[in-house]
């Protein structure tokens, strides 16, 4: 191949299929072309859908650099609310001190009140969803330390 | 119509069925696990709303979770596509106590032809014809052993609560009935909570020919004609075609009219089909199942009849009656379907999830890749296999082939392995260019090449 300068040499059976090329092969080039980061974009917006149902301000630790303790995520879809009923206080607020099975919020789905409880004792460190706001598995609800 | 569809579903059906709403104007919501977070149905819906962590039965297969994410978007209407949910009568149910549309036919009428037993009953009291066959159910093998003998060996026996190929084992003489008949029936108990089972006589080496159904609620009533499905690898389709190279214009006309009577008596509603078995010598037709959804290889007949079957799911589900022209369809060409899956054809098909580097999809006249996949894309390791449908047209069967060939040939995948290099093989086969094959044929040929050393 060196001798005649070809870049490639393809051979098939059955019914005997020939390729040469000479020249750049287009196939390592190819390759080549996907070790630039900046060549091989994704072809859609990373990570988060393009329009979420939902949005809760304390999402993810993508905004924050360094956050305290571990987050505590919704374990269904729903609409959360912080407090049992209208004009009572919050369950919970930064800083307070919860322990094992505590209620912390309630979502509600299908017209059922589901209480979501501290799966082990700690100290609230971020709260703040509002009342209302509809959430989807997986999204941040606390953070507890 | 109406305004906000949830689509419960994944992967390419997902995709389809949001395509369809864009174009109906209507909004859409997909549903997704943690595992499909990049998934192009989620990136191109309007809404999306994670229902759970990778497994289906955490996501996909979770009727509350989809409720309240239709309850938090203010869906109007859920389509269930195919598979999961789809044909679940208590998930449809659900649905028309939250005022939500189920797009499909009522939970009557899944409950009624979901359960094997019963929907063969309900064929035969409209006169379709049946494989000859218990008209009971049998809980143990030794009752069971004498209607097999009066009924006449080969014999095979279902689960009436079975499905996707479980549940059922084929007795070939009285000397392997009990083993046989025990299997079945464990296997139905331990996958689907009941063992009961019914025998019908085995057609030897039979065609699997299916007839698509639209209902409206007006009482309006029409198939779109048959797809031959007899291409399969345990059960599992690999290529279908639209129109059946078996059929003749009578056997046609019968099964046609046979299909239409069944879906009117049961007052069927949105798109059905009915899968016959058709025995080699193309004379006999029998009823095996009805399956009350879309299924995955509806686009041959799309192609074939001129029509969009997703969106007339939609407008019939909205209460409008049949399109005029799904009313007067008239078929044109000839379409043939390769399902592409992320398995190795050369490593016994052992799913090959992964990352795909390269994706080229071939196009041209004639040629439609119906996919959730791209260049980049991770195919998880949860979900089936399934990845693409190429699906070619062309003015005759043919073209149709020489079409497929030539799509096969351009389409790239790098990164996991696929069974294009498998349905190549087949498409250039002697034996289906000549129209000559049925359900074993796969088996058959899988078999041989492993002789060989080939495979």
């Amino acid at each position: 191949m060196n001798d005649h300068g070809l870049s490639l040499f393809h051979l098939e059976k059955k019914d005997f299929n020939i390729k040469l090329k000479k020249g750049v092969d287009p196939e390592s080039l190819r390759e080549l072309m996907s070790l630039l980061p900046a060549a091989a974009p994704a072809p859609l917006p990373q990570a988060a859908p393009a329009a979420p149902a939902v949005a809760p301000p304390a999402a993810g630790g993508e905004a924050a650099p360094v956050q305290e303790g571990e987050a505590i995520t919704s374990p269904m879809v729903g609409t959360y609310y912080g407090k049992p009923s209208l004009d009572s206080d919050p369950f919970v607020s930064i800083g307070s001190k919860v322990s094992e099975g505590q209620t912390l919020c309630i979502i509600e789905a299908m017209k059922v009140m589901n209480e979501i409880k501290a799966e082990r004792g700690g100290t609230i460190v971020e709260a703040g969803i509002e009342d209302g706001t509809p959430v989807q598995y997986g999204d941040d609800l606390f953070r507890i330390k | 119509m109406f305004s906000k569809v949830l689509v419960a579903n994944r992967g390419e059906i997902a995709l389809r069925i949001i395509r369809a709403c864009r174009e109906l104007g209507i909004v859409s919501v997909a549903v997704y696990s943690e595992a499909d977070v990049d998934s192009l149905h989620v990136q191109l819906a309007d809404e999306a709303v994670c229902i759970g962590p990778a497994p289906s039965r955490d996501s996909y297969l979770r009727p509350d979770r989809i409720i309240a994410a239709a309850e938090v978007t203010q869906a109007d209407a859920i389509h269930p596509g195919y598979g999961f949910l789809s044909e679940n009568a208590r998930f449809a149910e659900i649905c028309e106590s939250c005022n939500i549309k189920f797009i499909g036919p009522s939970a009557d009428l899944i409950r009624m032809m979901g359960d094997k037993n019963t929907a063969r009953a309900t064929a035969v009291a409209n006169g379709v014809p049946v494989t000859p066959g218990s008209d009971g159910l049998y809980k143990k093998a030794e009752e069971a052993f004498e209607e097999a003998k009066r009924i006449g060996f080969p014999i095979m026996i279902k689960a009436t609560a079975g499905g996707g190929g479980r549940g059922m084992r084929p007795a070939m003489a009285e000397g392997e009935f009990i083993a046989q008949f025990r299997a079945a029936s464990n296997e139905a108990e331990a996958a689907f909570g009941n063992g009961d089972c019914y025998l019908e006589k085995l057609v030897i080496n039979p065609h699997h020919i299916e007839f698509q159904i639209v209902g409206d609620s007006h009482g309006n009533v029409v198939h779109l004609g048959e797809r031959d499905c007899s291409m399969q690898r345990r059960n599992q389709k690999v290529i279908e075609e639209c129109p059946s190279p078996l059929l003749t214009p009578e056997l046609r006309e019968r099964m046609g009219d046979s299909s239409v009577a069944l879906a009117k008596a049961i007052n069927y509603e949105n798109a059905g089909t009915i899968e016959y078995l058709v025995d080699a010598a193309a004379e006999n037709f029998y009823f095996m199942e009805m399956n009350t959804r879309i299924q995955v290889e509806h686009p041959i007949t799309e192609e074939v009849m001129g029509c969009e079957l997703i969106k007339e799911q939609i407008r019939i589900a909205a209460g409008e009656e049949l399109s005029s022209h799904v009313r007067n369809v008239v078929p044109r060409g000839h379409s043939i379907e390769c399902r592409i899956n992320a398995e190795d054809p050369f490593n016994n098909f052992s799913p090959s999830p992964g990352t795909i580097g390269l994706w080229y999809a071939p196009g041209g006249k004639g040629v439609r890749v119906d996919t959730h996949v791209y260049s980049g894309y991770t195919v998880p390791p949860y979900y089936d296999s399934m990845i693409a449908k190429l699906i070619v047209t062309a003015s005759c069967r043919e073209v149709a082939i020489a079409r497929m060939k030539r799509a096969l040939s351009e389409f790239m995948v790098r990164g996991i392995k696929t069974t294009i290099p498998f349905q190549q093989l087949v498409i250039d086969h002697p034996d289906f260019i000549a129209g000559k094959y049925d359900i074993a044929w796969v088996g058959r040929y899988l078999e041989e090449r492993r002789e060989e050393g080939a495979l």
